[in-house]
């Protein structure tokens, strides 16, 4: 939405939510296109499928409700919430499965909460985390592997072709457990060296994974240049990721390191386009640092020692939760006043 | 107190004070047991039975009883009545009182039988009371029964799955599987489901009810028209 008038801060210039959205999907497109390098065609058809049924079910919703359709679906957030979903999801997830996620996504935790910048949840995550607890299986053996390691790759109809089916599981010459799964389950009873034996590592790393995170650090960085977002919650986030690992995991015999937690799983796309939803993130610069502190610090914990793959959406559905609170303590000062009064007011000063 | 009437007392427990949808009482099992059609029925019943017992004994009492002890009295009615419930269970049904476990027990706590009793039972004679016993209970296993065949529709894709627990072996074949080879829902059978489920069935209690006003707005004739009156300059006109 556009507001013609501003108060303070006061903006150069009003940059309305349709621009912002259209250059979060450019700053993507880089993460998107080594996606489809070393992953197959997978995410790009997911993000098509994706984006085209956020646009319909925004749609839908907002003629049910009475609301300027073309006016909301120009602002481009429908879009946005279904190309997270399609850059997050496995590779050779069935159609159904986005389908769900997409429409739990924009139709209950976005339009039923009131629709853009009343939702206290990200929405694409609360799709994300739904599909992942309701199809366990799905959601954690379609992860293709990099396109490197395949003998026979399969090709665009092909990859068409196996989304569109209805079964839970794509071929198993195609899929494999992500990097981070792999060295958890593997490490209990190896050594780090012979773990990294395994060709998906790569270089060390995890190889494909390395490449579309940088894909996305560089996309991030162009927003934060942009200012489109500030750099408190990525660097809070990567901080916070980066500190757990440091204090409880710099034995890779035990845990994986610290590179692999930055690289190999969803931690960029994470950093830098999840978490930095304006509107159910934390307000105050403060408040965004101890946001994306928390979300990192949760990763770690979830990756390390829950059960999960990874862990990007319920930590990030877990700091939503938090945002309220962490919005009560972090109020700045407002020029011209005096020092902001924070959480409950104590007693004491009556 | 008003004494209300018969059909009132019917509407209320049924639909316009419904325990789950309007009052939003005994969540607790409401939530933890409607992963199927039976399990539904099998607390469902045993509510019912629980709420017109104790509504039917508290109104027994209600001159007996002071002021000051009648919560702890009225608990340990519902409490007798919820063991002779789990005994029946115990003795007819047992494969479904184990699948229910705890929450046969947990029907004392249920807030909608206390305060069907404290608020209507303990002020009114045993008919009427035996009556809103019966209908909350209604009431209450018709949401509990719409429910979890919501959540085992889309959970598990079958309807009336294993009926046999708690009406017989007749009632073994009754499943009916609308798809082939279904992939579990978890989501639906896990109780984050049952709080979205619950959800929307008060949205669409609400929207029915909104619905029907609108309707009866529309049908009554238009009240007369206030513009022929004096000019006034204090108050609202209405």
């Amino acid at each position: 939405m556009a507001f013609a008038q501003q108060s303070s801060p006061h903006a150069h210039h009003a940059r309305p939510t349709s621009r912002v959205m259209l250059w979060v999907i450019i700053a993507a497109l880089p993460g998107l296109f080594a996606q489809t390098v070393f992953f197959g065609w997978g995410n790009l058809i997911n993000v098509v499928w994706c984006v085209a049924l956020a646009m319909a079910c925004e749609a839908a919703i907002l003629k049910l409700r009475n609301k300027p359709i073309g006016f909301f679906l120009k602002d481009n957030t429908a879009a946005v919430t279904g190309l997270l979903l399609g850059l997050s999801l496995p590779q050779f997830a069935p159609w159904w499965v986005s389908g769900i996620a997409v429409v739990s996504a924009i139709v209950v935790a976005k339009q039923l909460y009131g629709g853009l910048g009343s939702n206290p949840f990200n929405p694409a995550m609360v799709g994300y985390a739904l599909v992942l607890i309701s199809f366990p299986v799905a959601m954690t053996t379609n992860w293709a592997e990099p396109a490197l390691l395949w003998k026979g790759a399969p090709g665009f109809s092909e990859t068409l072709s196996t989304i569109a089916s209805a079964k839970q599981t794509a071929v198993d010459g195609w899929t494999m457990a992500t990097p981070l799964d792999e060295y958890k389950h593997k490490i209990a009873n190896r050594t780090a060296a012979e773990v990294l034996q395994h060709p998906t590592f790569g270089n060390g790393i995890a190889r494909g994974w390395e490449w579309v995170n940088a894909g996305f650090l560089a996309g991030g960085l162009l927003l934060v240049l942009l200012r489109i977002i500030t750099w408190h919650i990525p660097v809070g986030f990567l901080a916070g990721l980066a500190a757990m690992s440091l204090a409880f995991g710099s034995n890779a015999d035990q845990y994986a390191p610290l590179s692999m937690h930055l690289l190999a799983g969803g931690t960029m796309l994470g950093a830098f386009f999840i978490a930095t939803d304006p509107v159910s993130a934390a307000t105050s610069h403060q408040g965004k640092l101890i946001y994306g502190a928390g979300i990192g610090v949760l990763i770690y914990l979830i990756r390390t020692w829950g059960s999960y793959p990874d862990a990007v959406a319920f930590s990030v559905l877990l700091m939503n939760f938090a945002v309220p609170f962490i919005d009560h303590y972090t109020p700045p000062r407002t020029y011209g006043h005096h020092k902001a009064r924070r959480g409950v007011p104590s007693r004491k000063q009556g | 107190m008003t004494t209300k009437t018969s059909s009132e007392i019917i509407r209320d427990g049924l639909w316009n004070n419904n325990p789950a949808l309007v009052q939003v009482l005994g969540l607790c099992p409401l939530l933890a047991v409607t992963s199927t059609v039976v399990n539904a029925i099998g607390l469902g019943l045993a509510t019912l039975m629980v709420l017109m017992g104790s509504n039917l004994a508290v109104s027994l009492i209600r001159n007996f009883v002071g002021e000051s002890v009648r919560l702890p009295a009225f608990v340990m009615i519902i409490a007798s009545f919820v063991t002779c419930a789990e005994l029946l269970m115990q003795a007819f049904t047992y494969e479904l009182y184990q699948i229910l476990g705890i929450f046969i027990p947990l029907i004392v706590t249920n807030c909608a039988i206390l305060g069907r009793a404290d608020a209507f039972a303990s002020k009114t004679t045993p008919g009427p009371a035996l009556l809103d016993g019966a209908m909350m209970g209604l009431g209450f296993l018709a949401v509990l029964v719409v429910l979890g065949g919501m959540r085992e529709l889309i959970g598990q894709g079958t309807l009336f799955v294993d009926m046999n627990l708690l009406l017989g072996p007749m009632a073994a074949d009754w499943v009916i599987r609308p798809f082939e080879s279904y992939p579990d829902v978890l989501f639906m059978v896990l109780p984050p489901g049952a709080f979205v489920g619950l959800g929307l069935l008060i949205a669409l209690k609400n929207g029915i009810d909104n619905h029907l006003e609108k309707r009866r707005k529309a049908t009554e004739p238009a009240p007369a028209a206030s513009g022929s009156k004096r000019v006034r300059v204090t108050g609202n006109v209405s």
